[in-house]
């Protein structure tokens, strides 16, 4: 099982999203922006949290455009999985691969603190691990993380059963408390919380960890 | 030769900030402000043989994203 995970300008969680997936089993590699295509044989796309380009001109909106990012769009397009955590959320967004964006925060404040989420599907290899109804710790840390969505976008998303998270109480203004979303084959997840965050003892809570042996072990068999 | 391009965010679209600025100028004492919206102005310095479809083309792949928020292109 292979992983790589992207490393633009301004990442600051790709080592511990490769940790994440390292625990769980996966070889990882560390690929660069300015790469044009991915390691081969990946099974799984990680794009990390971070302020990737100094959230120049709008979150995630250049690195978007970057070499890279045209990989990650075939890869996904072609079937392949991704993750996306915090900014790897918003970038999904921009390259289309997610519908939607994030916007500042309702209350204008970066919040930095571990919330609740409500696991609203299992139907994933992401929350298989989970049930649904779960509520789980997970840690959020972002100024941009107010998902909007239109409202016909918002009623494929429930109808599509396509919301994998939502904020059992909204910190930062999410329609519908949206905290993550799946795309229509269910095999890319964005979500604003990060997993990777909770996925080591020292870590002080391990609800991530599920989510990570999960598509370990979703991705072995597959 | 120049260009400029507004970004807003569209109407429907909660612009906190603009809320924030609205706060801020009634503490001030500025009652007859019912609303304000936060946008961006781009200037883009532009080869001579640029036209505003050119400028479009950029605003539909980058400037804005067009989710969230409207353009206007101002050739000048």
């Amino acid at each position: 099982m292979k992983a790589a995970v992207v490393v633009f300008p301004g990442s600051n969680c790709d080592r511990d999203l490769a940790v994440g997936f390292e625990q769980a089993g996966f070889d990882v590699s560390m690929v660069w922006h300015k790469d044009s295509v991915l390691p081969e044989g990946v099974d799984i796309v990680g794009v990390p949290g971070g302020f990737s380009y100094g959230d120049y001109l709008r979150c995630g909106a250049i690195a978007a455009q970057s070499p890279i990012c045209k990989a990650v769009v075939d890869h996904a397009n072609r079937g392949g999985y991704a993750l996306g955590v915090c900014n790897g959320f918003q970038i999904l967004t921009e390259t289309g691969i997610l519908p939607g964006a994030l916007l500042r925060n309702a209350g204008l404040k970066y919040i930095c603190r571990t919330v609740d989420l409500k696991v609203a599907t299992q139907d994933s290899v992401f929350t298989e691990g989970y049930t649904a109804g779960d509520v789980i710790g997970i840690p959020i840390a972002h100024h941009d993380g107010n998902y909007f969505a239109d409202t016909e976008t918002r009623a494929a998303l429930k109808d599509q059963d396509r919301v994998a998270f939502t904020y059992a109480e909204n910190p930062n203004g999410s329609v519908d408390d949206i905290a993550g979303i799946l795309s229509e084959n269910r095999r890319v997840l964005g979500m604003m919380p990060h997993p990777e965050r909770a996925a080591d003892q020292g870590h002080g809570g391990t609800d991530g960890t599920a989510m990570f042996r999960a598509l370990a072990g979703m991705l072995a068999t597959a | 030769m120049k260009a400029r391009v507004h970004v807003m965010l569209k109407n429907g679209v909660l612009d906190p900030q603009g809320e924030a600025v609205r706060h801020a100028l009634g503490a001030l004492g500025f009652e007859k402000v019912e609303g304000v919206r936060q946008g961006k102005v781009i200037d883009l310095d532009l080869a001579s043989d640029a036209t505003e479809a050119d400028v479009t083309e950029m605003c539909e792949k980058l400037l804005a994203n067009t989710v969230i928020e409207s353009y206007s292109v101002e050739m000048l």
